[in-house]
């Protein structure tokens, strides 16, 4: 008899995969492929290994150099003109690089700026939280570089249809709690492998009331728990953010059938729940902010792909307005994007880093990988509003990284310590 | 699958992720040499420093989580490891290695059994892994991926896939 399909049944099914039973094996259309210089340096060795000569559509590849820049050093320069001459080899005029392209910044916050990210799409990228843009309804997923270089040359991936977990958050949280407090829950309860292979869809009131910004940070960290994606199924909060931005395309709503069939539904209650931290080396090892013994913090860093959006640069000069950042802690802000920036700017939210002892740096992948632009030494501590705090993440392989949200963030940079955002500003 | 690969165990634990197998400040490099050097190193420096070529990895839980880099991959490749046997692996990571040709064998039971230093014997066609008179049964992939890894990875399954859209296309 048939049953109802899931979020990702059914992007599956309408991307060529035939049978969408979970477990069941086949090839998927892309609507877009996302590489970067990392997962470009060997894509495109790759690529040419497999005798293709052109992308199978110039139009449907999106390359941004985002890790290494502005370019660390020589070797990193190398990467990053290897991307940009593949784009002027292949035609391709979605390059993106800051300081030569207007529109620049990290990846994935910055193709669903630019209005490449619809709901109902799939989207394999060579880089692991291309399940980000389950936010908007779409099916992102991480590959690594052999696969991207498939995508490229036969504008199709092969792909295991996922079971799919439901999860539903109940109740009212306290203040201070964002999207990223909500994935830090969920990975809380099924642990960093709970969902692997699986695909997850998130719901209920609190994630219904998140901004788009806060539904990327919710859906960026689904692979954290070993998920192929995390999805939000559009609504009118998707809608109002994609007028303008994905013009002329379908951006019909849809979501999982009523009677789909779920491998687990998962019941997570908010209420009275206060910021999480995810304390080193696992973004598993969550706790509450307010249960954690105070904890002195060389470093916080607010960036990245989950967490450096506009709403996180509000919610940091929230903390920092009239306040100075602590003696012995440094604060590292890296807006997402150009244009999150510049919005920063006309809004103060820069002035207001600068003059509270913090530094801005350009949009880059920076210091959460490990890259550059902010990396920590031998027993240093940082709190970072990042994904992965996996041992030497940040820097050194005896330094610590604790993730939290740019609130926490923000009251670290002024205390210096790891403490509830709610001891700076009261409830 | 085919072949049969016989290596020392080079044990390792659950959660193993691609920044302890090869970290993220050296995804600038491109030689494969140059990030097989650093295979392991923000792991464990001892365990990175005795593995040797046609060594067999032994992990447990969820291995290979974390970032799709493949230079994780290449990196063990380049240091000559010949399989990986877990009780699971990560997503994306699992599919690298079938993508690129690297044996990703799931196995609880062996994981839980093998110890380092041992010398294990993988029989791929027989799905068979075997240890000092014990054995443990593989079960067979799905035949998409039987397939996959018969072509040899991905990289000559696409050359193929090309291949014949030529052909069909010139009539040749």
């Amino acid at each position: 008899m048939p049953t109802g399909l899931t979020m990702a049944q059914k992007i599956l099914g309408s991307h060529g995969v035939e049978d969408v039973v979970p477990g069941a094996f086949g090839r998927a259309a892309v609507d877009l492929v996302l590489v970067n210089e990392v997962s470009g340096s060997l894509a495109l060795r790759e690529f040419a290994k497999m005798g293709a000569e052109r992308v199978f559509d110039p139009a449907k590849i999106a390359l941004v150099a985002d890790h290494f820049v502005p370019a660390k050093d020589a070797i990193s320069a190398e990467l990053v003109a290897t991307l940009r001459r593949f784009a002027r080899d292949q035609e391709i005029e979605q390059y993106w690089e800051v300081g030569a392209t207007q529109e620049a910044g990290i990846e994935h916050t910055l193709l669903a700026e630019v209005g490449l990210i619809a709901p109902g799409e799939f989207i394999p990228g060579g880089d692991s939280h291309t399940c980000t843009y389950g936010a908007f309804g779409a099916f992102g997923t991480g590959m690594g570089s052999t696969d991207i270089a498939a995508a490229m040359a036969l504008g199709e991936v092969w792909v295991r249809v996922p079971e799919s977990i439901q999860v539903t958050y109940e109740g009212v949280p306290g203040p201070y709690v964002t999207g990223k407090d909500l994935i830090l829950a969920y990975i809380r309860s099924a642990g960093v492998s709970g969902a692997t292979y699986a695909s997850l869809e998130f719901g209920g009131a609190a994630v219904r009331g998140l901004s788009v910004d806060e539904r990327m940070a919710l859906c960026n960290m689904a692979v954290e728990a070993g998920a192929k994606t995390g999805f939000v199924a559009a609504d009118e909060v998707t809608l109002e953010w994609l007028e303008g931005r994905v013009e002329g395309r379908d951006v019909s709503r849809f979501d999982a059938d009523p009677d789909a069939e779920y491998a687990a539904r998962v019941s997570l209650d908010l209420d009275g729940m206060g910021p999480l931290v995810a304390c080193p080396p696992s973004p598993g090892n969550v706790t509450d902010v307010a249960e954690l013994e105070p904890v002195h913090v060389d470093q916080v860093y607010v960036g990245n792909c989950a967490n450096g959006t506009l709403t996180d640069l509000r919610q940091l000069a929230q903390m920092l307005e009239g306040r100075t950042v602590a003696p012995g802690t440094r604060l590292i802000v890296v807006p997402a994007t150009q244009a999150i920036k510049r919005q920063a700017l006309r809004e103060g939210i820069i002035d207001t880093v600068l003059e509270a002892g913090g530094m801005v740096s350009a949009p880059t992948c920076g210091a959460c990988f490990g890259g550059h632009m902010g990396i920590i030494a031998k027993d240093e501590v940082a709190l970072a509003t990042t994904n992965r705090n996996f041992r030497g993440r940040m820097g050194h392989h005896e330094s610590h990284v604790y993730l939290a949200n740019a609130y926490v963030a923000g009251a670290a940079a002024v205390s210096g310590e790891i403490i509830d955002p709610a001891q700076v500003l009261g409830r | 699958m085919s072949g049969t690969i016989e290596g020392r165990v080079v044990r390792l634990g659950d959660d193993v992720n691609t920044d302890n197998i090869l970290p993220g400040p050296y995804l600038n490099l491109t030689d494969p040499a140059e990030l097989g050097e650093h295979l392991l190193e923000t792991y464990d420096t001892e365990i990175a420093a005795r593995v040797q070529p046609g060594d067999v990895l032994v992990a447990g839980l969820n291995f290979g989580m974390g970032s799709s880099r493949e230079q994780a991959q290449v990196a063990l490749q380049a240091r000559g490891v010949a399989a990986i046997v877990a009780a699971g692996f990560a997503r994306i990571f699992l599919r690298n290695c079938i993508n690129v040709g690297l044996p990703a064998i799931e196995s609880p039971q062996a994981s839980a059994a093998l110890r380092d230093g041992q010398t294990v014997r993988i029989d791929q066609a027989a799905g068979l892994i075997e240890c000092e008179g014990h054995s443990w049964q593989v079960p067979p992939q799905p035949p998409f991926l039987e397939e996959l890894i018969g072509a040899g990875g991905l990289v000559p399954w696409v050359r193929r896939q090309l291949r014949d859209d030529t052909s069909r296309r010139t009539g040749r």
